[in-house]
């Protein structure tokens, strides 16, 4: 194992330099990943909580769907997205493609189904609890969704989260759309990704561990801030 | 007794409701008055809450008609504003005992926001919650929370408040502070129906006595005489604590 220690060293001291490339690639990785989840959080939050409790022809069938859209493989949102944005796409005047604009809308296309989702069955719950006295107090249930949003926070956090780690992780809707090119669209998964092909594995093993080592600060801040959260509100 | 327009009496012309080949409410036909306690009584599985939810319009009955004073000229949602229900388990919600009654009184879009709190704030005090006001309702004990639910539904000042069995799970000492936080909304004018499964409790609140078995309406009698001499062996048989079939 001469080659890991060497490249675990090496790992280590482009993190503690703050090596420049190194940081860039996180920076947009983080911008990337965060923007896209804050935006399918503004879908998605509504959206489950709607889905919770409307009642339509074909609701079950989007139930479903959207249920399905979880395990959606991020090479094919890529695909999708890409399709969408090529230059005879509907959105190719835009020019977004390769572009970083481009990997947010990949990887919200990708979470949006997980926050909805994961929102939908946990208002839900709520709602069973909720709904002789919401309808009692005379909430109706579009008045309801934003009440039961805001009770069920604390579980939401966690929806949030499961998105945020889907994002972060995925390496296949970022590569389509974005292309990995050097200093506008490279992300840690992407470069780890090149970088191994390549056979720089210190790089790699660096991007790897500041990747997880961000995972494991957001997790661990959003557990931090929950638990405080939950103790003020009972 | 305030003298204003009310939407009591209440009327219950042939009230049923079936699930599936059940019936469970068995065409109930009575009227109930603005100006006394009435409590439902009977057996477990008689009906009692089912009646409640049935008044107060959160189920429809499957026949039959719930009818209340002056429906026509107010309209559904303010005839649904003028009531309110204190259900067996409180539902509260995830923010302050104060929030909790902010939000039901902004639900009825009637005040402005330094009214709905002077108003919270007098209903707390009148459940002598008012020292955990900004506690989160949900660390509240188990009798708070339920007299904090009677506080939220006495802020609405309805004209009718339901009541479904509100001292089940609690202790003596709780329950005479929901008893008397019941006379109070009583003597501000506003009519109570309530269930209850405790006979004491009964005896000490009601005016008059609905008693059901089986989804049937036995009587409807002043409390005194239903307790006295009941008419039926049925409550006869209930109010000596014998099981009734």
């Amino acid at each position: 194992m001469h080659g890991f220690d060497e490249a675990l060293a090496a790992a280590w001291r482009l993190i503690v330099t703050g090596d420049t490339a190194l940081v860039e690639i996180a920076t947009l990785s983080l911008k990337v990943s965060l923007t896209a989840v804050v935006c399918a959080a503004l879908i998605g939050l509504p959206l489950g909580a709607a889905l919770a409790l409307a009642r339509f022809p074909g609701r079950n069938a989007l139930v479903v769907t959207i249920n399905a859209l979880m395990g959606l493989p991020p090479v094919v949102a890529g695909l999708l997205v890409y399709l969408l944005l090529s230059r005879a796409g509907p959105l190719g005047p835009y020019g977004l493609l390769f572009t970083p604009t481009a990997m947010i809308i990949a990887q919200t296309v990708l979470v949006t189904p997980i926050i909805a989702a994961l929102t939908r069955q946990v208002v839900a719950d709520l709602w069973q609890e909720y709904r002789e006295q919401l309808t009692s107090l005379g909430a109706s249930r579009l008045r309801a969704v934003p009440t039961l949003l805001w009770d069920a926070r604390f579980s939401l956090v966690t929806a949030v989260l499961a998105g945020l780690g889907r994002a972060m992780a995925e390496v296949g809707a970022i590569l389509v759309v974005g292309g990995n090119i050097a200093g506008v669209t490279r992300t840690m998964t992407t470069a780890i990704a090149l970088e191994t092909s390549k056979g720089d594995l210190p790089l790699a093993l660096g991007l790897g561990i500041v990747l997880l080592v961000i995972v494991l600060a957001i997790n661990a801040a959003a557990h931090l801030l929950g638990t405080t959260a939950r103790r003020a509100a009972g | 007794m305030h003298a204003r327009a009310t939407i009591l009496p209440l009327t219950l012309d042939r009230v049923t409701y079936a699930h599936g080949s059940t019936v469970l409410i068995d065409g109930i036909s009575t009227v109930i008055g603005a100006s006394s306690r009435t409590i439902i009584l009977g057996p477990n599985g008689a009906g009692k809450s089912l009646l409640l939810r049935l008044c107060h319009g959160l189920i429809a009955p499957t026949a039959g008609a719930v009818r209340w004073a002056g429906a026509d000229t107010l309209g559904r949602s303010d005839v649904a504003r003028r009531q309110a229900m204190v259900f067996q388990r409180p539902v509260l919600l995830r923010r302050s005992a104060l929030a909790n009654i902010t939000y039901a009184l902004s639900l009825q879009g009637r005040l402005g926001r330094a009214e709905r709190l002077a108003r919270a704030h007098e209903a707390l005090a009148g459940v002598g919650l008012a020292h955990v006001a900004q506690r989160p309702a949900h660390v509240l004990s188990g009798g708070e929370q339920q007299r904090l639910a009677i506080a939220r539904a006495a802020a609405l000042k309805p004209d009718v408040l339901f009541l479904d069995e509100p001292t089940a799970s609690l202790d003596p000492g709780a329950c005479r502070a929901i008893e008397d936080a019941i006379r109070a909304i009583d003597a501000a004018g506003t009519k109570i129906i309530m269930t209850t499964h405790d006979l004491g409790q009964a005896r000490r609140l009601a005016d008059e006595v609905l008693f059901l078995c089986h989804g049937r309406l036995l009587e409807h009698t002043p409390a005194d005489e239903f307790f006295e001499s009941p008419r039926t062996p049925q409550a006869a048989a209930f109010l000596r604590g014998d099981i009734v079939g």
